[in-house]
């Protein structure tokens, strides 16, 4: 820390500390050399993409400590370095290194997200009014993947819910539909056929009024990363993460169940609700264990799914007396 | 390539030719050790032998072709090598699944192979190049007799067809299948060539 006279004290920012991953990797890296020359190129050739990316880093976006209940689940964080090189993002191609690879050409200013449907109040919304819409929080939440793994990510954003209260919904908003970004200009795989663009996610209006369902802006005290979904996505933690939809351009009041993408490409495989659930195989793998990313690697046992990825507590109420296999 | 006749005859080629198969083993060995498999290490090891055993039996099933086209005899003498190549990944592919996505529960796998037709399918291609693998030794050559050996190895047709089942049957859960058709099509002219031989008759080759 520094003091100026005309400034106060001055102290680095969050970001600009070296997280405690990196510094650790020194010995990885000692770890390598010391396999010899050959262990040594191939690291140097491993760490290619870290390099090409540089030093350029995120602006700002701190949070309080938010005060939901389930928001600050105490497992230790993903490292930053996993959670934005290991993506589902099918804009920018399949494979989970495309995103930090591709999504450079993401433009997040100007943006706009619309909001219409059931609701007395319309809007076409700027991103710096949502922005300043609700006080920030932070929030520690598990993501669980369909695929079989998780991480642990410290969002910052705050309760989809104080949007929604704005905007006044009629009686019939009894579903919401959220569409995501797709403009083939920034998104250079919108033209496979994996899946029909935009993509298209939905919740039941309980579940888009429950506290914990975010409207995430940030993540680790910064602005989102392109490939994790910016400039504002879903994190909605008891569900698979598929459901969180990323880049969000439209919100939509509805009193008819929206259809969504996963579901439509595969509806026996991707139930609309994919609540987070051991019991209910995926169809092609168990849904009972789960790989934590950068804990469970190769010589640590996969670790149990939590029914309602651990939200039980605060979530399970919304689903009582469902019938969670056919329901699924 | 008439040129290439002689080197693939050289006492060396061999050899050379195991330790190359062997590399990709290696690198992932390697890789694994120094942390540089990706933040999912387990899935990256078991895609990449699923890959690699692939990739050996297109190369063991392009070996007949290839000494037509290319008019190289001698590449026969790598096809064994190949062939156990793919099954040598077969294997490791296999192990890397039961212990890394299944801690190597007997219990557990067998319900995996059971209630997931990928799996399934996946578990029959290698059973299938068991046999093969089993009896590719000069003895067991000779043992069978060449037309009940040859028979027996046409299996290796329905092996590659079943991993190519599986690797879209586990792609195709997201729709991914740009990958699958590559090999798709890899696989289809290698067959098809067969085929076609098949059609113009017996040929003096």
């Amino acid at each position: 820390m520094l003091y100026l006279k005309d400034r106060g004290f001055q102290h680095a920012q969050a970001s600009e500390i070296t997280p405690r991953e990196v510094y650790e990797q020194r010995r990885s890296l000692l770890k390598a050399l010391a396999l010899g020359a050959g262990g040594a190129a191939l690291s140097t050739w491993a760490a290619r993409d870290a390099r090409a990316e540089g030093p350029a880093r995120s602006t700002p976006l701190p949070g309080k400590r938010s005060a939901v209940a389930g928001a600050l689940v105490l497992d230790k964080p993903t490292s930053l370095d996993d959670v934005t090189s290991y993506n589902n993002f099918y804009e920018f191609g399949t494979d989970k290194a495309d995103p930090a690879r591709r999504a450079g050409s993401l433009q997040t200013r100007p943006w706009t997200v619309a909001v219409e449907g059931a609701i007395r109040k319309p809007k076409v919304y700027d991103l710096d009014e949502l922005l300043r819409l609700a006080p920030m929080e932070e929030r520690v939440y598990r993501l669980r993947c369909v695929e079989g793994w998780s991480m642990v990510i410290p969002w910052v954003g705050y309760s989809l819910s104080e949007l929604i209260r704005r905007l006044e919904p009629t009686g019939d908003a009894k579903f919401v539909e959220f569409t995501t970004l797709a403009d083939p200009k920034q998104m250079p795989a919108l033209n496979s056929r994996v899946l029909s663009w935009p993509y298209v996610e939905g919740l039941r209006m309980d579940e888009a009024m429950h506290p914990l369902t975010l409207l995430a802006f940030g993540l680790y005290g910064e602005v989102l990363p392109h490939q994790n979904g910016a400039p504002l996505r879903l994190a909605v933690p008891w569900k698979y993460g598929f459901k969180s939809g990323k880049s969000l351009v439209k919100i939509r009041f509805t009193d008819k169940q929206p259809a969504t993408s996963w579901n439509r490409s595969a509806p026996h495989e991707y139930g609309f609700y994919s609540n987070v659930n051991p019991n209910v195989d995926h169809p092609r793998w168990s849904q009972a264990k789960e790989r934590r990313i950068g804990e469970d690697g190769l010589f640590a046992r996969k670790r149990p799914t939590l029914m309602f990825n651990g939200y039980e507590a605060q979530v399970g109420q919304l689903y009582a007396g469902m019938d969670l296999v056919n329901q699924f | 390539m008439p040129g290439a006749g002689p080197l693939l005859l050289h006492p060396a080629a061999k050899p050379i030719a195991l330790l190359a198969s062997l590399l990709p083993l290696a690198w992932l060995v390697a890789a694994a050790f120094t942390d540089q498999l990706g933040p999912n290490p387990a899935e990256a090891l078991i895609r990449s032998t699923g890959d690699w055993t692939l990739r050996f039996l297109c190369l063991t099933l392009a070996v007949s072709p290839l000494r037509q086209w290319a008019g190289l005899p001698a590449l026969l003498r790598f096809r064994r090598l190949l062939g156990l190549c793919a099954f040598f990944y077969g294997c490791v592919h296999f192990a890397s699944y039961a212990w890394l996505d299944k801690d190597l529960v007997p219990a557990d796998i067998w319900h995996d192979i059971l209630k997931r037709p990928f799996i399934l399918v996946g578990s029959a291609a290698l059973l299938g190049m068991l046999p093969l693998a089993l009896t590719s030794f000069n003895r067991a050559i000779k043992a069978l007799g060449g037309r009940r050996w040859q028979a027996l190895h046409r299996m290796v047709y329905a092996v590659a067809l079943l991993g190519l089942l599986h690797f879209y049957w586990m792609r195709s859960a997201k729709n991914n299948v740009a990958e699958v058709a590559v090999y798709g099509a890899v696989i289809a002219v290698l067959l098809g060539w067969r085929l076609a031989r098949r059609w113009r008759g017996p040929s003096p080759a």
